[in-house]
């Protein structure tokens, strides 16, 4: 009888590590769960575009990664999309007149929010928000302009 | 010329007569399916020998396989400035392509050559004439509880292999090559879906554990009682359930991603 | 005369080879019948007809009255519990051990609990003489011990009939002439219907009351041991007594030797 236990213990381990590992495929790595949890305090910044930012993405400041973007909102009366910024606790003494942009790693990689820290002598508490902000550049919006701004020299040019 | 003709035509025939034997005795399997629910024990044994004795090989070649994916895909990706995407990659491959597929080859080797050469021998050693004889209807009392544990065993045979692939991609690309864990995650979680990867995934792999162990067991049960039939039927398993797994991966594809 | 079997006319083929070709066969109830021939004749065949495993292609097998091969497949599995089938290689299921084998029809067909089960298979085990290897797995027992278990096994349901497929092929002297002493014991305490197949005609002339000599797909002799070995037949002479050469001849047909060793190439 012994055998018999070790089978199926065997098999209920068998049987639970496949039910852990679909549980890992459907709340890691597929779309079901975005919550981005850990230590650390939430800041708000609000901006007019945040281009290809996600939950998740990663907050630097001089380009070393201080936090996590936790959640991404519309802000229906503004029409501001609204991000939440996960800090993590250890920096604790960001100026409350920080700048806060939207960059893109590489030509096409992905975007992230950059800080630059202001001068103030306040620092952000948690549920602040960061008022400076600047939108994510947009690659067809720069061709456009750039198009744009050609086709207006060549009028003037004529 | 004619004689050709009339080989291919045999052939074709034979085909299709073992095509129908097979047919006949998946439903005769399907039939024993309310014996089993009566005793379950029968199905716990199988899902050892088919599922756990699996794992070893699965779980090692799904680490393998996703620090490979890693790897490559970081590669290639970094010369766009795109290696953030590397999570994306290596789950997206994995889920819907590698997971099911590789895990159905390994399966076919390992826990289907094992059915079909079970089968045959008890075949040949007259184990089964046997059971008949004492008024115990092979198939459904032997085959089965084998044929229900190499569905069940599949699916998350399959989740395993794609799960510690990911872990596997996540060691090279994050730990190794300095991918942003953030944007590794992220990605893959703002890319891959539930419903039309994972869930899509599964059903993949539910069907070919159902070909697979349906071939491994209708070779056994068809081999010739001999040892050399035995031994060329379980060649036929692996051969068969390889192409099968192939064949039924693109079609299946087609109707998941394909529109 | 009681028959608890008959068969009729019976046509039975593989492919293009005829097996049988209109064979007649009474086995009468309680008595030990041998059915006897050169290897090939297809005896094994013969049982597995009258057990329903294969279906004739012509004629009738009828076992306590009921065709066998019109049978449903549940009446059918209700008949085979009361026959009893050994297989030459014993055919005990390889990953059970002696007692669960001798168990598993007790525990198939009937509701019976554990403790009663297991008195009735310690005292089948007991009558072939293995009840101290009940611990033992098939792979650990030998040849004529296997099939001494799968006799055992046979005999779990109480059967009214028992086929004996070549039981003394391959054995050495001592477990042949157990297997020998065990059949007929049985035979003889219980009135058990047994049928023999077999071509080792001394053990087998030993304990039979009836033998069928068959050959080529008929019926070339019937009778006591002892008739047939008193017989106006050649061939059953020659196949009784063992004779290397007779109408059955030692030379597999070929052209003569002097051709083939001087005049080839």
């Amino acid at each position: 009888m012994q055998s018999n236990r070790v089978v199926e213990i065997l098999v209920g381990a068998f049987v639970a590590a496949g039910l852990v590992a679909l549980f890992f495929l459907s709340m890691q790595v597929s779309n079901l769960a975005t919550s981005a949890g850990g230590e650390g305090y939430e800041v708000e910044a609000r901006f007019d575009n945040i281009g290809s930012l996600k939950v998740r993405s990663p907050v630097t400041m001089a380009g070393v990664r201080i936090g996590r973007v936790s959640a991404i909102g519309f802000d229906t009366s503004t029409y501001e999309a609204v991000v939440t910024l996960r800090i993590e606790s250890r920096y604790d003494t960001i100026p409350d007149d920080t700048f806060a942009k939207i960059f893109t790693a590489g030509l096409l990689g992905e975007q992230y929010v950059g800080l630059d820290p202001g001068g103030s002598d306040t620092y952000l508490k948690p549920g602040d928000r960061i008022s400076l902000t600047q939108s994510a550049l947009v690659l067809e919006e720069i061709i456009g302009q750039f198009l744009f701004s050609k086709a207006e020299e060549g009028v003037k040019g004529d | 010329m004619l004689e050709f003709l009339a080989t291919l035509g045999r052939s074709a025939i034979g085909t299709l007569q073992r095509l129908g034997q097979g047919s006949l005795l998946l439903w005769h399997m399907l039939g024993g399916l309310g014996d089993l629910a009566r005793r379950p024990r029968l199905l716990l044994v199988q899902v050892f020998s088919v599922g756990v004795l699996s794992v070893l090989i699965v779980a090692v070649s799904g680490i393998f396989v996703g620090m490979v994916l890693g790897l490559q895909g970081y590669n290639t990706l970094s010369q766009f400035g795109a290696a953030q995407s590397l999570g994306v990659v290596v789950a997206a491959s994995l889920v819907r392509e590698l997971g099911p597929v590789v895990t159905a080859l390994l399966f076919a080797g390992r826990a289907g050559s094992a059915l079909t050469a079970e089968i045959g021998l008890m075949k040949a050693t007259e184990q089964l004439s046997g059971l008949e004889m004492m008024a115990v209807d092979p198939v459904k009392r032997i085959l089965t509880p084998r044929f229900l544990a190499g569905f069940v065993s599949m699916p998350l045979l399959a989740a395993l292999f794609s799960a510690l692939g990911v872990i596997g991609g996540y060691f090279v690309g994050v730990g190794l090559l300095g991918v942003d864990d953030g944007a590794f995650w992220s990605q893959m979680q703002a890319k891959i879906d539930l419903h039309d990867d994972i869930v899509n995934g599964v059903i993949k792999s539910l069907v070919f554990g159902f070909v697979c162990t349906w071939i491994a067991l209708f070779q056994g049960y068809a081999a010739l009682p001999t040892s050399e039939g035995v031994s060329r039927a379980t060649t036929r398993t692996v051969v068969h359930s390889s192409l099968a797994v192939l064949g039924l991966d693109f079609i299946l594809t087609a109707l998941m991603f394909g529109a | 005369m009681d028959n608890l079997v008959e068969i009729r006319d019976l046509r039975f083929c593989r492919g293009s080879k005829v097996i049988f070709d209109g064979i007649d066969i009474d086995i009468p109830r309680g008595k030990i019948t041998a059915i006897m021939g050169p290897s090939g004749t297809g005896k094994t065949t013969l049982l597995k007809l009258i057990g329903g495993q294969l279906r004739p292609h012509r004629g009738s097998v009828r076992v306590d009255g009921q065709a066998v091969h019109r049978l449903p497949i549940r009446e059918l599995y209700r008949l085979r519990m009361r026959m009893g089938m050994l297989f030459q290689s014993g055919a005990l299921l390889t990953d059970l051990n002696v007692f669960d084998n001798v168990a598993y029809p007790l525990r198939e067909h009937t509701g019976l609990p554990e403790s009663m089960i297991r008195k009735l298979v310690l005292m089948k085990l007991e009558a072939v003489g293995l009840r101290g290897a009940r611990e033992l797995m098939p792979s650990e027992l030998s040849g004529g011990m296997a099939r001494r278990v799968a006799l055992a096994r046979a005999i779990a349901l109480d059967p009214d009939m028992i086929m004996y497929d070549e039981p003394f092929t391959g054995q050495d002297p001592i477990s042949m002439g157990v297997l020998v002493q065990l059949i007929h014991a049985l035979n003889q305490a219980s009135r058990l219907t047994s049928i023999i197949v077999s071509h080792d005609v001394q053990e087998t002339a030993g304990i039979a009351d009836l033998i069928y000599l068959i050959s080529d797909g008929r019926v070339i002799g019937r009778g006591a041991p002892s008739d047939l070995l008193q017989s106006e037949s050649a061939w059953a002479r020659q196949f009784m007594q063992g004779l290397p050469d007779g109408p059955v001849p030692f030379h597999y047909p070929a052209p003569p030797l002097e051709r083939d060793i001087l005049g080839g190439g």
